[in-house]
């Protein structure tokens, strides 16, 4: 056993209201540069939709993810390394900056500027890659919002599989639900494995994955090796990019900005210990159906004392294993069984979960017929497909969302008997495997929800691991060295590029 | 005069473009890698990459691993080895003519799309666009000697080349010499590879040095960096703390 620790997220998708808050702040702070203006390293899908970029979840596609070899061994399903490199004067697989949007904005300057016409001046759109104006805008990273475009288009979905989707396009029958997606900061993470320059890694401390940008040479593997597809080619600087789980304020014991910024208190950030030895045995179990169960059997459980003593060994502070100990993302992930990571199948161990959502009953007038449970419709009478669901957190596997959304119900049913009625039903908890105290704290976490219950993040010990005589004098002025993006030095060895003006653009 | 210019071109321009290369790529290398990069523009375009890039960087990686081979081994190599100097000239020709017509191919298709697809255009640096231009040149002109080769398949000029080659190699002041009757497309060549050396350390091209071939030697295919490994590798501060202080870990 080696015991390792990582700062894991939920997310309970049950709140989730798709405001966009999340993308917006992460926008700001992170990728509002040239070269990834096209770049959401948090956005939030509409689901069923394919997506940003288009179709990420389809595989046969964009060959991301591991796949398991006859003989048990895993590897990147793009190839083995031979293959990867093979492919690194064009990579087959790469997604076009088309599959995600070309990046625009308006002309509002030209508001101000125009002189007397005959008619209203207008604001034209512009490529903020070439500057030239765009006769139509055909697609963008939220085209499909709120089940936006026709259902023939978005039933293309991925998690459909396995559905007669054909019904779901009727008005009456439609459902809807968010999926707000980032990094997954993975223990089994396939950009690591198919970076050929070994420029990606992922951060023992706290298992952030992070892209080495000095050591990073463009060859791009890693756009298409990810499943998720949350790393970013920067078409202006040459490098990539991706989601760095806003690791300056994790270090500092903040939560990440989407997280700190979610208006509907939906995300939650807590440590996981989990045993790295078994990570590759976890990841490579031969059934699919399987891969859920696996990764939680080498999470750790951080009040066992072997554990531990163990964690101690292995240097996890004495912090972290507090911290540990109140995770919200353990007692979801391992207490409550409530969370699920997002497509296991793609065999990468993902660290963000996801509560799946409650829906409306099907249709109204069946109400009064369906089953019912302690005044609990029966979940599969929800109007999100059971198997829609299991597609996308358990691959495929319905019952244990079946148990998490019985217990979401119970949940309800537990405390408007208690807070309405006065009553205090301790059969519903049981019917649904749980005591009442469970419930209630349950409640506390997820409706309540308050700051210091989600976001659990002990600080980063830097100070006893790094060596200050050495680090002294390593950031400071930095007069000639290029910062992300742009700087207006260029110097003999390039540097940042010289763009063209783009004209009327209120944006570099 | 036309010794001198000679002896400038062939005898000094190799060592300047050289010096040039090494020393400015170390320089960059060292000054900051966060410029050192492939560049790749296939997320702006896919199409005529495929083809284009593929069949460019074959061709160019064939010929620029014939020149080493074909210019730098010393012609007593091959004389033991029982290749006559005219089969020698033959294989040259043959190897190198396909490898330089598909590498012509790729480049136009590349160059093409650099320069007349917007996107492309629009984000390429001038060193970008020079860098192709040179090379597309350098692969016609490469191309053209062909013609002239023809006229003596027996290897002799193949032989002078090589001299000349071994020869700067070797810091011999002669080299330059041996190829001053040299047919001028021979010469230009030489002279647009020597410039493309010289431009190496300030364009994309630094790409070259980081052929990941160490990728298939990674152990596994993770890679997880420890803070504490770091702590350990690093040497104690020079001005070592007083016997005194007890160490932070017990």
């Amino acid at each position: 056993m080696k015991v390792r620790a990582q700062i894991g997220m939920v997310l309970n998708l049950d709140k989730c209201i798709g405001c966009h808050t999340c993308s917006i702040t992460c926008k700001n702070v992170w990728t509002s540069r040239e070269g990834v203006e096209y770049a959401w390293f948090n956005n939030v899908e509409s689901k069923p939709g394919i997506g940003y970029p288009k179709d990420w979840e389809n595989q046969e596609r964009w060959k991301g993810g591991w796949i398991r070899k006859k003989n048990g061994k895993l590897q990147p399903k793009a190839g083995s390394k031979w293959r990867i490199l093979a492919n690194i004067f064009a990579n087959p697989d790469l997604p076009e900056i088309d599959d995600f949007y070309e990046p625009y904005t308006f002309e509002y300057e030209w508001l101000q500027k125009a002189p007397e016409l005959q008619a209203q001046p207008s604001a034209k759109p512009r490529s903020m890659v070439t500057g030239q104006a765009l006769t139509k805008i055909e697609w963008s990273g939220n085209w499909e919002d709120d089940l936006s475009g026709e259902f023939s288009k978005r039933s293309v979905d991925y998690n459909f599989s396995g559905i007669e989707k054909e019904i779901y396009g009727q008005f009456e029958q439609t459902f809807l639900m968010y999926l707000p997606r980032l990094c997954e900061h993975c223990l089994n993470p396939s950009c690591v494995a198919s970076c050929p320059s070994g420029a990606i890694y992922k951060r023992e401390e706290d298992g952030i994955v992070l892209i080495d940008q000095d050591k990073c040479r463009g060859w791009r593997m890693c756009v298409s090796g990810c499943p998720y597809k949350k790393i970013y080619y920067n078409w202006s600087s040459g490098k990539s990019e991706k989601c760095i789980f806003c690791y300056p304020r994790i270090e500092a014991g903040m939560p990440t900005v989407c997280s700190e910024t979610c208006v509907g208190r939906i995300r939650y950030l807590g440590v996981m210990l989990y045993d790295a030895d078994r990570i590759e045995e976890a990841a490579a179990v031969e059934n699919e159906k399987d891969l859920y169960e696996a990764q939680r059997s080498i999470f750790l459980d951080p009040n066992d004392p072997e554990v531990r003593a163990q964690a101690r060994r292995d240097e996890v502070p004495e912090a972290w294993l507090e911290a540990a100990k109140n995770s919200p993302v353990y007692k979801m992930a391992m207490e409550w069984d409530v969370a699920f990571p997002l497509h296991p199948e793609y065999r990468t161990l993902p660290m963000v979960w996801y509560i799946p959502p409650l829906s409306p009953i099907q249709s109204a007038a069946e109400a009064g017929k369906i089953s019912t449970n302690n005044g609990m419709p029966d979940v599969k009478s929800l109007r999100i497909p059971m198997r829609y669901l299991a597609n996308m957190l358990t691959a495929g596997d319905e019952a244990p969302v079946a148990t998490a959304l019985e217990r979401m119900l119970a949940m309800r049913a537990y405390m408007r008997a208690k807070s309405v009625d006065g009553v205090t039903d301790n059969s519903i908890p049981e019917s649904v495997g749980l005591d009442a105290q469970t419930i209630e704290e349950m409640y506390r976490y997820m409706a309540l929800a308050a700051y210091e219950d989600r976001y659990v993040i002990p600080t980063n010990h830097r100070e006893k691991n790094e060596n200050t005589y050495h680090l002294r004098g390593n950031i400071g002025f930095g007069f000639t060295e290029p910062h992300n993006g742009r700087t207006k030095n260029k110097d003999v060895f390039g540097g940042p590029k010289k763009m063209p003006r783009k004209p009327f653009t209120d944006s570099p | 005069m036309h010794d001198f210019i000679n002896y400038l071109l062939f005898g000094w321009y190799p060592y300047v473009a050289l010096t040039i290369m090494i020393l400015g790529s170390i320089i960059r290398f060292d000054k900051g890698q966060y410029g050192w990069r492939s560049q790749s523009s296939q997320f702006l375009r896919r199409k005529q990459m495929m083809w284009g890039s593929n069949l460019f960087h074959l061709g160019i990686l064939v010929l620029l691993f014939g020149h080493f081979v074909g210019l730098l081994t010393p012609i007593g190599v091959f004389d033991a080895l029982g290749i006559s100097h005219s089969f020698k000239q033959w294989m040259a020709l043959s190897v190198g003519g396909i490898a330089g017509i598909l590498g012509f191919i790729g480049c136009t298709l590349l160059l093409h799309r650099r320069l007349y697809y917007p996107r492309i255009r629009k984000s390429s640096s001038k060193g970008d666009i020079l860098v192709l231009l040179f090379l597309w040149l350098q692969l016609l002109l490469g191309i053209a000697t062909i013609f002239w080769t023809i006229d003596h398949m027996d290897g002799s000029a193949m032989v002078l080349f090589m001299g000349w080659a071994q020869g700067v190699v070797t810091f011999n002041p002669e080299a330059a010499n041996l190829i001053i009757d040299a047919h001028l497309v021979y010469k230009l060549h030489i002279i647009l590879g020597l410039t493309l050396l010289a431009i190496t350390p300030f364009t994309r091209l630094v790409h070259v040095f980081s052929a990941p071939f160490a990728y298939v030697l990674r152990p596994g295919y993770q890679i997880v960096r420890s803070r504490r490994l770091a702590r350990r590798t690093n040497t104690p501060p020079p001005s070592s703390a007083p016997s005194s202080v007890p160490s932070r870990e017990s």
